[in-house]
């Protein structure tokens, strides 16, 4: 536990990314493989279930600790992380061990699951006596089911990478499925993670996806991407990455965060593809018509492991396909886009022929004259229900991930929708930014009430991001200053800031006061030229709603 | 009890009988200075009184004032009510402030530490009636390692950074926090190099006889030698040119705060090391204790935590509002100030001494908001 504490400290301290890697290579170097193979779970975004509730972690740790209840909050509230303020509380140990990552895991903290309150209880008050502070923080984060570190998958597969003299495409391949629980981490695994490569491996695959590739913002005028015949592009879907892996008679659906949710679209499980067929695309709710239905509409299903017939009915997926990546179980990731594009046409052909499926849809090529003619198309995009478009190199790959090296995709999004609303409530962030307050609600003006108690303001997001480390020490200071109430980590302020807020979406919602939800809303800027009274209204929000 | 012998003014502290000011934070007649950091030994008073050992440092940073010495634990009689000063261990000079009026004892801490270290005359308990006790840290998640220990964490640090033939950047404080860590450092692994600021203050405290190993202004070095060199500069100077000509370095923050991973994060540093001038929770509990007193007043910090838990203890305990440890206006303002000076001194290290100086505030630097209310 030591070790993997070192090295979470590592590379939680430093922003560097050279330095991240030398430390993951340290680490896989010297690391014993079975501990090295909860590592890579952990390190390249597994997320395990919460072994012991934090009800618990926290009571135990206050009897622990012998701090009243009201002083163990006042700590957590100046932490903001439950794991970390334990990880300090609790008296030095007394018996440090020398156990291995993969023995807490496996014999400390695997049988906790669902064990009664007094098994936890003098297994917690062992195990904590047994670590020093960071393995503390470390041990409770993984019991707690918390567990995050700020490295990306990306950066494991290229530190696997360098010590195994792979090439990391192939290491990201065989990392697939190590994240989702289906594979469990042993040393056997590690070992075949990082073994030579094998001709037979291509054939092993079962249901396993390719690694996504991801695209990035566009970050300049598109006319700087140069000749537009050497673009290929779409429309860009608000909906769910997926990747519809056929194989052996069976299909198998995997979201973009390594998911398998074969189960929660079942009108996609039961498509009829060849064998040997993997498609890329997006899956979207769409009732029929050329717009698909808001995001709104496709969260409801995703939450669902098991599916009504009524919601499929009210709410049918579907899936847009926009890639092919396999094809006669031959992979197709090196073959230009182009090239992939055609095949996949002609496999949307025979299907449509064979059982018109209206659940896979082909993802529209958009053609233009000129960048000026595709960017009045893209003008329509909210009418389309789309955020705007995809502008995918002719010649690209399919890389891996969030990289360019074999070609690029880039999102070239629409402007978000935006509205002048009064920030009146602020909560103490977490992590980062623990101790001060980002986390935001805001508000607008509510003038149906008028004449009678007056406009009123009315609550309609929550946001927590976009101002700088600067500008959120200003905020922070102001609310401080014109805290009203405190309503434990939440304090009410004397309205007196307004924000512009960015949202990507609007559907209507009777679940929210205001009477709408918004979509990926964020903080675009101070309005300091702004008084309270000159923010929007409700009725200036809910106009945004009429979509045609 | 009759009146208050110590309360607030709007100008700070005030000593009712005695008719002076401890630490005032507006200008007065007469301030009795616990230490010269700069949210507690303001301009503009007309006479000052502090410890012997810190009247040097007061002197180089608040220029030509009226001030007289007293030694630690000697006694000098104002308006009827006994002075002493009695070392606070928290850095060169700073004291805490007895008061004996009428068979009645107060004691204001100033900012204290209780561990002992090697650059200022170790904490020493007085017995009182009244405490009056910062609380910077009073919080339970607040314990320090023993000192050395970071010592050796920064010693290996700079170890491995300067094999890897780069430098290694501290950020801290100036006054206090900067000597500190130099006291701990193994000379030998390569040259030291000082920030004008710290460098300004170090001299300040060779004089006053504190031994710290041996330090070079920037433009004494070979650049090679640089590449194995630690760093000691202000926070102020973290993305200034002068900072820059390091090249590949890698950084690190001393202070209290680096406990937590969220200011730790926040610093944006390779490192962050948990070293602090002030008390630790244990600290404070045992500096409370030590002095007896049925009575404490909690200044800056977490006011509300220690009040509640003292008087779970069956103390008598309120709070002061005061205006110490309010870093981060000063923080923001001298940082400013510092790296118009900093840039000035780019390449002839001329303008150190206005860094020193406006370099106001050398308090554990607070990330922005972790006090509480």
């Amino acid at each position: 536990m030591r070790d993997f504490a070192l090295l979470y400290a590592e590379l939680d301290e430093t922003t560097s990314t050279t330095r991240k890697l030398n430390a993951l290579q340290q680490y896989f170097r010297t690391a014993a493989p079975a501990d090295a193979a909860w590592a890579v779970y952990f390190l390249a975004g597994g997320k395990p279930r919460q072994a012991v509730p934090t009800k618990l972690l926290r009571q135990f740790a206050i009897e622990y600790s012998g701090l009243d209840d009201w002083l163990f909050d006042e700590c957590y509230h100046a932490v903001g992380d439950l794991a970390e303020t334990i990880a300090h509380i609790l008296p030095p140990p007394n018996q440090p061990s020398e156990i291995g990552l993969a023995d807490w895991i496996e014999l400390g903290i695997a049988p906790l699951r669902g064990a009664d309150p007094g098994t936890v209880r003098s297994a917690l008050l062992l195990y904590w006596d047994q670590l020093d502070t960071r393995e503390r923080f470390l041990l409770t984060k993984l019991i707690g089911g918390g567990f995050r570190v700020g490295v990306s998958r990306l950066l494991v597969t290229r530190a696997l990478s360098a010590i195994a003299g792979l090439d990391s495409k192939l290491i990201a391949q065989r990392l697939m499925g190590w994240t989702d629980g289906s594979v469990k981490p042993t040393a056997a695994g590690f070992q075949q993670l990082i073994a030579e490569h094998t001709e037979e491996e291509h054939a092993q695959r079962g249901g396993q996806p390719y690694p996504f590739f991801l695209a990035h913002q566009l970050d300049r005028e598109p006319e700087a991407l140069g000749d537009l015949s050497r673009w290929q592009v779409e429309w860009k879907y608000d909906g769910m990455r997926a990747q519809l892996v056929s194989r052996e008679g069976q299909n198998w659906l995997w979201s973009r965060g390594e998911d398998l949710i074969t189960e929660r679209f079942p009108e996609l499980a039961v498509l009829r593809l060849p064998d040997g067929v993997v498609i890329d695309g997006e899956i979207l709710v769409w009732h029929g018509g050329d717009a698909p239905a808001p995001f709104a509409d496709l969260q409801k299903r995703m939450g669902r492991k098991q599916v009504s017939a009524r919601l499929l009915g009210e709410l049918p997926a579907v899936m847009v396909a926009y890639d092919l990546l396999e094809y006669e179980g031959r992979d197709l990731r090196t073959l230009p886009q182009a090239q992939r594009r055609a095949m996949l046409e002609q496999l949307a052909a025979t299907l449509q022929v064979q059982q018109g499926a209206p659940q896979l849809r082909l993802a529209p090529v958009i053609r233009a004259d000129s960048w000026e003619q595709l960017a009045e198309i893209r003008a329509e995009s909210r009418q389309r229900g789309v955020e705007g478009m995809m502008l995918k190199a002719a010649d690209a790959q399919y890389g891996v991930g969030r990289t360019k090296n074999v070609g690029t995709w880039w999102k070239w999004k629409i402007d978000p929708y935006s509205i002048d609303a009064v920030l009146i409530y602020a909560q103490a962030g977490h992590g980062r930014r623990a101790s001060l307050y980002t986390d935001y609600t805001f508000a607008v003006w509510d003038e149906t009430g008028e004449g009678e108690g007056g406009r009123k303001l009315v609550p309609f997001a929550k946001a927590y991001s976009g101002l700088t480390d600067a500008e959120i020490a200003k905020v922070d200071h102001a609310i401080r200053r014109t805290t009203i109430e405190k309503f434990g980590p939440v304090r009410s302020v004397t309205p007196s800031m307004v924000f512009e807020i960015g949202f990507e979406g609007i559907a209507s919602s009777p679940r929210h006061k205001s009477g709408i939800a918004v979509r990926f809303p964020r903080i675009l800027r101070q309005r300091q030229d702004k008084t309270v009274d000159q923010a929007d209204t409700l009725d200036a929000l809910k106009s945004l709603l009429v979509t045609p | 009890m009759t009146s208050d012998m110590v309360v607030v003014r709007k100008e700070g502290l005030y000593c009712v009988p005695g008719q002076f000011y401890i630490d005032p934070w507006r200008p007065v007649e007469r301030a009795v200075i616990t230490h010269a950091h700069g949210d507690h030994a303001r301009g503009g008073h007309r006479h000052y009184l502090a410890a012997t050992p810190g009247v040097g440092v007061l002197k180089s940073r608040l220029g030509d004032i009226h001030i007289d010495g007293l030694a630690y634990g000697e006694t000098v009689v104002h308006n009827g009510v006994t002075i002493s000063l009695h070392p606070a261990g928290h850095v060169l000079g700073s004291a805490q402030v007895r008061m004996a009026y009428r068979g009645e004892v107060w004691v204001a801490s100033g900012d204290y530490k209780v561990e002992a270290d090697s650059t200022c005359t170790p904490f020493e308990p007085v017995r009182c009636d009244t405490f009056i006790t910062e609380s910077t840290f009073g919080l339970p998640i607040y314990r320090w390692q023993p000192q050395q220990e970071v010592y050796d964490d920064i010693n290996d640090w700079w170890r491995a950074n300067a094999a890897q033939g780069r430098a290694s950047v501290m950020q801290c404080y100036s006054f206090g926090k900067a000597q500190r860590i130099l006291s701990g450092l193994e000379a030998d692994i390569g040259p030291i190099v000082c920030h004008g600021a710290v460098q300004t203050l170090n001299t300040v405290y060779r004089d006053s006889g504190v031994w710290l190993p041996p330090t070079v202004m920037v433009g004494d070095v070979d650049k090679e030698d640089l590449k194995r060199a630690l760093v000691i500069a202000p926070p102020s100077a973290a993305g200034s040119p002068w900072v820059k000509r390091f090249g590949d370095f890698s950084d690190a923050f001393a202070s209290g705060w680096m406990q937590l991973r969220g200011a730790r994060r926040r610093r944006g540093v390779d490192r962050g090391f948990v070293l602090s001038d002030h008390a630790d929770w244990p600290g404070l509990m045992q500096a409370i204790t030590a002095t007896g007193a049925e009575r404490v007043i909690v200044t800056h910090g977490s006011i509300a935590v220690l009040v509640r838990w003292l008087q779970q203890q069956g103390l008598q305990a309120s709070g002061f509002d005061t205006e110490y440890g309010d870093d981060e206006a000063d923080d923001a303002a001298a940082g400013a100030a510092t790296d118009a000076a900093t840039d000035a001194a780019t390449d002839t290290d001329a303008a150190t001494t206005e860094a020193a100086s406006a370099e106001a505030v050398c308090t554990d630097a607070a990330p922005v908001g972790a006090r509480h209310a």
